[in-house]
């Protein structure tokens, strides 16, 4: 399996204030096709920023990025926004934390989910597109999805918009799909059918998935690599099953103890 | 068809909306009217019937000239109406455009517009019709473009502002990571979104705009005599004030329930969602 995107010394400053912050440092990352990486680490460690500039999402004045993205022998960093956005949406999507506003309210399901091919596949006629549309939103575990079409954002539960917000990434059947804790605002038991949707387009369509999460134990059932961050840094990477039982650096072994452990008796 | 039954429902619980609708219903029904027949030609003078009061042959009096009131309210709310609908087409238009652009794109491009809005915003909007018409000369076309300008301000401001609002949603991130240009993201995904703000403020500005068409024809800016519009009628009829009492009250009357009707339209809109 080939490496899909390669990203090398990404470094991200703010410069909002009168002294440059650093807010992602030397951030490296190689997505194999098919795999599934986790970055993890707490609020304010970079890996949401970090995520941001790999969908080419960040482009304010005010912030300096240098490195390289190499996707498709693209650099995402310096390529010209055409090239990005022929790649946004088509071969790099992005789910966010909340479903409940990353709809627009006043647009129907169907139209949003459709969107993208709309855009980066406008040969495809109107009759196609709803059937794909319905196609994916069945996909995504939507059964209902001729009426659910049909509606708007405000009629569906969290765990079914983020489901919607799934299957709008997913229907230009992109390369890699960066889910930016995509389980945070949801309960427990919707998590847990969310990250089993994951792992299921994971293996059916073989779409690379980036997992940001600050949950060691969904990144534990999800993902292959995990990549550990702390005030912009990498601090650890590699395999999960050997950071889950030998973690290097103190501030992962910080993190495996703060998962809560349930102990039913003794 | 249940949407619909759905829909009257909800006017008829919204004292707002049904008073709103009946008042313009009234007076559009009025102008309709006057489309087809009017009692008398609104320009037609009768030198025996000067200054009449109310009577039933000339249910609103006639004028100075012996010219039936009626009939001239008929006509000139025709005039008043279609300069305020012009009025707000080229605001709201023009306003929209400059506003949805300056909030979306921010920086240096929207400090510049901005101000320059804001200049227009305290420049008085009748030496801006003074200043037009002494230039380009009296009449509607004059009128309509010194009043449509003076206009941009306020909808660009309130547009601007919930832009803003919007641009930060996570929506529109969203659909920036789907690939969307910034056009189809400003006029598909955030102009839909603030369609209520709009309605209001577009039924806002026809009160205005009534009321600005009416001191500007007061002021002898606006359509030109023989014809008629309610603020000329208004301004003719001061003389007459206390001789003749219903030749002003009743053009006055109409401007007031024209304003009024869209207010009560305009409350009704914003309190629909």
């Amino acid at each position: 399996m080939g490496v899909i995107l390669d990203v090398t010394d990404l470094h991200i400053e703010f410069h909002d204030h009168d002294l440059p912050e650093t807010v992602v440092h030397d951030f490296d990352l190689m997505l194999e096709e098919g795999e599934i990486v986790g970055i993890v680490g707490e609020s304010g460690s970079g890996k949401s920023m970090s995520a941001l500039a790999i969908a080419g999402l960040l482009n304010r004045h005010s912030l300096k990025k240098t490195g390289r993205i190499m996707f498709n022998g693209d650099d995402l960093l310096t390529c010209d926004r055409a090239t990005l956005r022929s790649y946004q949406g088509d071969e790099i999507s992005m789910i966010f934390q909340e479903p409940m506003t990353s709809l627009n309210p006043v647009k129907r399901i169907g139209w949003q989910v459709e969107e993208s091919l709309f855009i980066h596949h406008p040969d495809i006629d109107k009759k196609e597109r709803k059937r794909r549309a319905i196609e994916m939103l069945k996909a995504v575990g939507l059964n209902d999805a001729e009426n659910i079409y049909y509606m708007h954002p405000h009629e569906l539960s969290g765990g079914m918009r983020q489901r919607v917000m799934i299957a709008a990434a997913m229907i230009g059947n992109p390369k890699i799909l960066i889910a930016d804790e995509p389980t945070t605002a949801l309960d427990v038991t919707v998590q847990a059918q969310i990250v089993e949707l994951l792992k299921k387009i994971n293996k059916e369509r073989g779409t690379s998935i980036i997992f940001i999460s600050h949950d060691l134990s969904l990144v534990s059932q999800l993902c292959e690599r995990v990549i550990v961050m702390q005030k912009g840094n990498i601090v650890e990477s590699g395999k999960t099953s050997r950071i889950f039982s030998n973690p290097t650096d103190t501030y992962t072994k910080k993190l495996i103890a703060a998962i809560p452990k349930i102990d039913i008796g003794e | 068809m249940n949407n619909s039954s759905r829909i009257f429902k909800k006017i008829k619980k919204d004292p707002y909306l049904m008073a709103g609708l009946i008042i313009t219903g009234i007076i559009l029904l009025m102008i309709i009217v006057g489309l087809f027949w009017m009692p008398y030609e609104p320009t037609k003078m009768s030198a025996s019937e000067k200054l009449q009061g109310i009577s039933f042959k000339h249910i609103m009096g006639t004028d100075n000239m012996g010219r039936d009131v009626f009939s001239r309210v008929m006509y000139g709310s025709r005039v008043t109406l279609l300069i305020a609908i012009g009025t707000v087409t080229i605001g709201a238009l023009a306003g929209t455009v400059i506003g949805a652009l300056t909030g979306y794109y921010g920086g240096a491009f929207d400090e510049v517009v901005m101000r320059v809005i804001d200049a227009l915003f305290a420049f008085p909007s009748i030496l801006l019709a003074l200043v037009i018409v002494s230039v380009f000369g009296t009449g509607w076309v004059q009128l309509l473009m010194s009043l449509g300008i003076a206009f941009i301000p306020s909808f660009a401001r309130i547009v601007r502002g919930e832009v803003l609002r919007c641009r930060n949603m996570d929506y529109v991130a969203s659909a920036k990571l789907q690939g969307v240009s910034d056009v189809r993201m400003i006029f598909v995904h955030i102009l839909p979104n603030i369609k209520g703000v709009m309605a209001s403020s577009i039924l806002i500005g026809f009160n205005n705009a009534v009321l600005a068409e009416a001191g500007l024809s007061y002021l002898g800016v606006g359509s030109q005599p023989p014809y008629a519009s309610l603020g000329k009628m208004l301004s003719d009829a001061q003389q007459y004030m206390f001789t003749t009492p219903s030749y002003c009250l009743c053009p006055g009357v109409v401007i007031v329930l024209m304003v009024l009707g869209f207010s009560f339209l305009g409350e009704g809109i914003r309190r629909w969602e």
